[in-house]
């Protein structure tokens, strides 16, 4: 028989405080239980002696140091996981919100898992093909890589992971064990009911969870909500062997959150008034993306952060860029231009690409090719402040011919119809024909035998 | 009376426990009912502080604390090399065999292979006088590295008995030796020795060698000292982690040990499947066998995090000690400083600069100090290089870990981002990077290289600086306006970099370059800019000069000449000087 507390000590936000407690353990969920026969739930964040601080998830408005009854469950925040998940809506504690009934699942997961071991995990090697040109070939997506996407408000970020959600081809996965996990932090109702629509006209809502905490949610509950979300990914790509992509939107109104229950509870800040262990906290979800070397499936994870004031040294994006392996940001610059996708390739980066392209996966000019359009179009960006000072007229002959490949990677590249799914050799062979632009003596990074079987016979001009 | 405290206060990592008086500072203790591993850092009365390197999720007030009765300590011995480990030296290989695919909290205090037998040589007879730091025995760890097994730095006597040659398990004693007071001690093959302390040494003695990378902005522009220290700072994406691992593989150490502190788990696993398949050029065998890892990545627990860079160090002094050259490579640095911020915060301590905690700059020290060229107690000279990584918040330069780092470190490697998002890589700065060793090297320089190479490197360096006081005019006024030498000096400084000091990593001749073939190479760029400026000086249009199949040819010598064809360099010095000399004649 577990007991029941009646008196609290202190209604503080979002925390309660209970005194004379016995046997509770750290990070063990409570519920309390109110006069109106409402039961909320409820985290334990600190044990002091027998004072105990509860982090209560609905919010404690209602709540009074009289009208509830609080119970200890003596277990952490656990999830029941079945393949019935597949298809279902949870709010960030992983109850069902889509009125349905509730999962039947042998197990229960602890939401916090655990880390993956370092000597357990399998290299990601595998490609996966999104169908937009300036991802697949200059940044491209590893089965089993965090690869963030970067981006601003008002741009166009939620279509692009809509797309790649979309077009997504995983080799290996098929119908049957493809999932997607959508996690939803802090997102504003209709950004919640466009995903919810195109997963819904891609025909894909069978195969996707949704865990939604959305803009007028409790923000206690924001913190679990990546958790539920990567621990259904785990169950599915760990015991049920499927390949997961995992969307979290948005990593800035989770890091916010977090600010507010490390304020509430008194920590010491550290930059910008984030709590000092931002790092670690977004570590233990990043760092759940990833194979095992004993099991089929894969988790690759593509959490969608915007940067306050497009500032990409704010400390969400910079730790953030500093765990998950490279980043595609989006520029709001080439987002007033029209162009979409607006993705500004100089300062993305797929850290994990180098091992999962090239003659084995995709062609043998693929790194080569990225490359050259790398530093090409970082020449393009001297060029244009040159152009800015003396005039365009006044460049030499080659300085124009950057600013053309410039135009040409900016609108026939990068840009693309956000239906338009192109293979990886449409890609590359895009990729060369507007390469084509600069003679073959600019093209330093490329080996002369690849130089020779790839450059077009004729020259665009 | 019991020994045992009382847990009274748990906040994530940070775990007070009353009843504690008698506990020691830096005691490892475990902590509740799972005997999670943890450390005590403060008393206060009969109240300890510990920080815990595990998970406390689900631990209960009033459980119970145990002594370990010891400092946080490593099991020193034969089974570390080729192996990984997390930040507190429990073997990750075995964690997984215990428990799979995760890493759960409470798996206990384990360390190098107890069960594994070794075949070992004694070396030591009755009788004879051993010192603290001699060596009694031999295990030939792996093909390419000897271990050495010493007497422990505060220990010494007279043999007074010994077993034969053969296998024996680490714990299994092979030599007891009598010390001053008549106390017989047994030897076996492991000590434990507490991570905070530094082994002793003899003596330190001055820098004169480098430590050779085949990283051609390294070794001819910025040199590593062996037995020197340097900070290797960039923001993410700027390549920090291939250059580390570029250093774990061509630097000529005898052991590398290398922490992956607070980074990312698939750098780990690409390390332990690339590291096992790659062959060190010096010795033929497989890179994995003078290599330690610890991966502590970064959503392990924080304490531990803090812990593996004292254990990395430890484990580089163990081996330093048997008379080998050491390079540790700590990757980064900065999340280390991130996890003492932490723990500091969970403290409650007062915040210093950045909430980084008063002490920062003090441990950077200790750990940086603990790097050095020495003679070791058993005569040896031996040394242990640390290459810090730092990322930046922001990739700003001034936030304070890189600031102190600065501080107590000889060599500073920029990384760029500019340099980076062009792909120049390695994308070190060549104008604010610096090495404080060049001047301590130039003796070994000019005589295991040559005479001139630090010359033609400081002329080659000159070229670079002037290239950036010229792309200033060039900035407002455009290239055509400059006089035809000073586009040759832009013209060469492109050469310089694209031709010399971009290295690609994933090309099988231009990932490790031999000294030897550096200093061609400068050479081949110095005849280059010599011969073309003779040309300009007569009045030859720069046009014309640029248009000889040589300027392209040297641009890409680093792909064109192979590693074992380096005399084709000096045909290509050859050739730059027929080329310009005929174009010379012809304009004459």
């Amino acid at each position: 028989m577990k007991k029941e507390y009646l008196k609290l000590d202190k209604v503080e936000g979002p925390l309660i405080v209970l005194s004379n407690i016995e046997g509770v353990a750290y990070d063990e969920m409570v519920h309390i239980k109110m006069d109106t026969g409402e039961v909320r739930k409820g985290k334990v964040i600190k044990i002091e002696g027998k004072t105990v601080v509860v982090q209560v998830f609905e919010g404690t408005a209602g709540i009074s140091t009289a009208n509830a009854s609080v119970k200890f469950t003596g277990e952490p925040l656990q999830l029941p996981l079945s393949k019935e998940i597949l298809g279902r809506t949870f709010n960030g504690i992983g109850e069902p919100v889509d009125g349905s009934f509730q999962v039947s699942a042998k197990e229960k997961y602890n939401v916090n898992g655990r880390p993956i071991n370092p000597v357990a995990r399998r290299y990601p090697r595998n490609f996966i093909q999104t169908g937009i040109s300036a991802i697949d070939c200059l940044m491209t997506l590893i089965r089993g890589q965090k690869l963030p996407i970067f981006s601003g408000n008002g741009i166009s970020h939620n279509e692009l992971a809509v797309q790649i959600v979309k077009q997504a081809k995983i080799k290996g996965a098929h119908a049957d064990n493809f999932a997607v996990v959508f996690g939803a932090m802090g997102v504003r109702h209709d950004d919640a009911a466009y995903f919810t629509r195109s997963f819904e006209a891609a025909g894909v809502l069978d195969h996707v969870v949704m865990y939604l905490n959305l803009a007028d949610d409790p923000i206690t509950e924001r913190i679990s909500t990546p958790r539920c979300a990567l621990t259904a990914a785990e169950y599915l790509a760990f015991k049920e062997n499927m390949h997961v992509l995992v969307v979290i939107t948005d990593m800035t109104s989770y890091s916010e959150a977090l600010r507010e229950m490390s304020s509430t509870r008194g920590e010491v800040p550290s930059r910008k008034g984030y709590p000092g262990y931002l790092y670690s906290d977004l570590s233990t979800i990043y760092e759940r993306a990833g194979m095992l070397e004993g099991a089929e499936g894969s988790i690759t994870l593509i959490p969608i952060l915007t940067m306050p004031n497009d500032d990409i040294t704010h400390p969400i994006p910079d730790l953030t860029g500093f765990i998950t392996e490279g980043q595609i940001v989006l520029s709001r610059e080439l987002n007033q231009k029209g162009i979409y996708p607006p993705i500004d390739v100089l300062p993305s980066l797929s850290r994990l690409m180098k091992d999962g392209i090239g003659e084995e996966y995709t062609r043998e000019d693929h790194l080569a090719l990225s490359n050259q359009i790398f530093s090409s179009y970082s020449k393009v960006q001297d060029v244009r402040s040159l152009a800015q000072i003396i005039g365009e007229d006044d460049l030499g002959d080659i300085d124009k011919l950057y600013l053309k490949f410039g135009r040409a990677f900016e609108e026939e590249f990068v840009a693309q119809g956000s239906n338009e799914n192109r293979t990886m050799v449409e890609t590359l062979d895009l990729g060369w024909k507007i390469l084509s632009i600069l003679p073959k003596s600019e093209l330093d990074r490329i080996e002369p035998e690849i130089l020779e079987k790839y450059y077009p016979k004729e020259r665009r001009c | 009376m019991s020994n045992d405290g009382k847990v009274e206060l748990i906040n994530g990592p940070v775990v007070k426990g009353s009843g504690m008086a008698k506990f020691k500072v830096n005691e490892m203790v475990t902590v509740g009912e799972r005997q999670l591993i943890g450390e005590v850092v403060s008393l206060d009365g009969d109240i300890a502080t510990i920080q815990v390197y595990e998970e406390t999720e689900g631990l209960k007030a009033g459980e119970q604390i145990t002594s370990t009765g010891a400092p946080l300590s490593l099991s020193l011995g034969p089974g570390m090399l080729s192996n990984m480990f997390d930040g507190i030296q429990r073997p990750l290989k075995k964690i997984q065999s215990l428990s799979k695919d995760f890493i759960p909290e409470g798996i206990g205090l384990l360390s190098i292979d107890e069960e594994k037998e070794w075949e070992v040589k004694i070396t030591v007879h009755e009788g004879d006088r051993l010192e603290a730091g001699a060596f009694y025995a031999e295990i030939q760890e792996t093909q390419s590295i000897l271990h050495k097994l010493m007497v422990p730095p505060n220990l010494s006597g007279k043999v007074v008995n010994l077993k034969k040659d053969g296998k024996y398990k680490i714990n299994d004693w092979i030599v007891q030796i009598e010390d001053k007071t008549g106390k017989v001690h047994n030897l076996t093959l492991v000590q434990k020795w507490p991570v905070r302390r530094p082994r002793p040494i003899y003596k330190r003695i001055p820098i004169y060698k480098p430590l050779v990378t085949g990283q051609r902005v390294i070794d001819s522009f910025f040199p590593i000292a062996k037995g020197g220290t340097v900070g290797l700072p960039g923001g993410f994406g700027t390549g920090k982690t291939v250059t580390q691992h570029q250093l774990a593989k061509w630097s000529d150490a005898d052991i590398i040990v290398y922490i992956g502190c607070g980074e990312r788990g698939n750098e780990m696993t690409n390390v332990l499947e690339e590291f096992p398949a790659l062959i060190d050029p010096r010795t033929q065998r497989p890179l994995m066998e003078r290599t330690i890892l610890i991966a502590n990545t970064s959503n392990m627990p924080v304490a531990a995090r803090e812990a593996s860079i004292y254990t990395g160090i430890t484990m580089a002094e163990y081996f330093r000690d048997m008379g080998y050259d050491v390079a540790i490579m700590a990757d980064s640095t900065s999340r280390w400083a991130e996890a003492l911020r932490e723990i500091s915060g969970r403290l409650e301590e007062m915040p210093a600069e950045e909430g980084y905690p008063a002490y920062l700059p003090s441990r950077l020290a200790q750990f940086y100090e603990r790097a050095g060229c020495v003679e070791t107690l058993a005569g040896d000279e031996a040394s242990i290089t640390i290459i810090g990584a730092v990322s930046p918040a922001g990739g700003d330069f001034s936030e304070p870990v890189t600031e102190n780092t600065k501080r107590f470190v000889s060599a500073f490697l920029a990384l760029d981002k500019k340099l980076a998002y062009a792909r120049h890589y390695p994308s070190i700065n060549y104008l604010t990077s610096y090495s404080g060793y060049v001047t301590l090297l130039a003796d070994w320089y000019s005589e295991h290289v040559a005479p001139d190479m630090l010359e033609l490197r400081s002329k080659m360096v000159r070229l670079l600086q002037e290239e950036e006081r010229l792309n200033e005019i060039v900035q407002l006024v455009g290239e055509d306006v400059l006089p035809n030498d000073q586009v040759l000096v832009l013209e060469i400084a492109r050469t310089i970099k694209k031709g010399f000091l971009q290295q690609n990593a994933l090309h099988k001749d231009d990932t490790y370059v031999s000294l030897e073939k550096q200093y061609k190479m400068l050479h081949v760029i110095n005849d280059l800019y010599e011969n073309a400026l003779k040309c300009v000086k007569i009045g030859i249009p720069l046009s014309i000069i640029r248009k000889e199949q040589v300027f392209e040819d040297v641009v890409k010598m680093k792909y064109d000449i192979p590693n074992d064809h380096i005399e084709r360099l000096d045909a290509l010095r050859q050739r730059i000087t027929e080329v310009y000399d005929g174009l010379r004649e012809k304009y004459q």
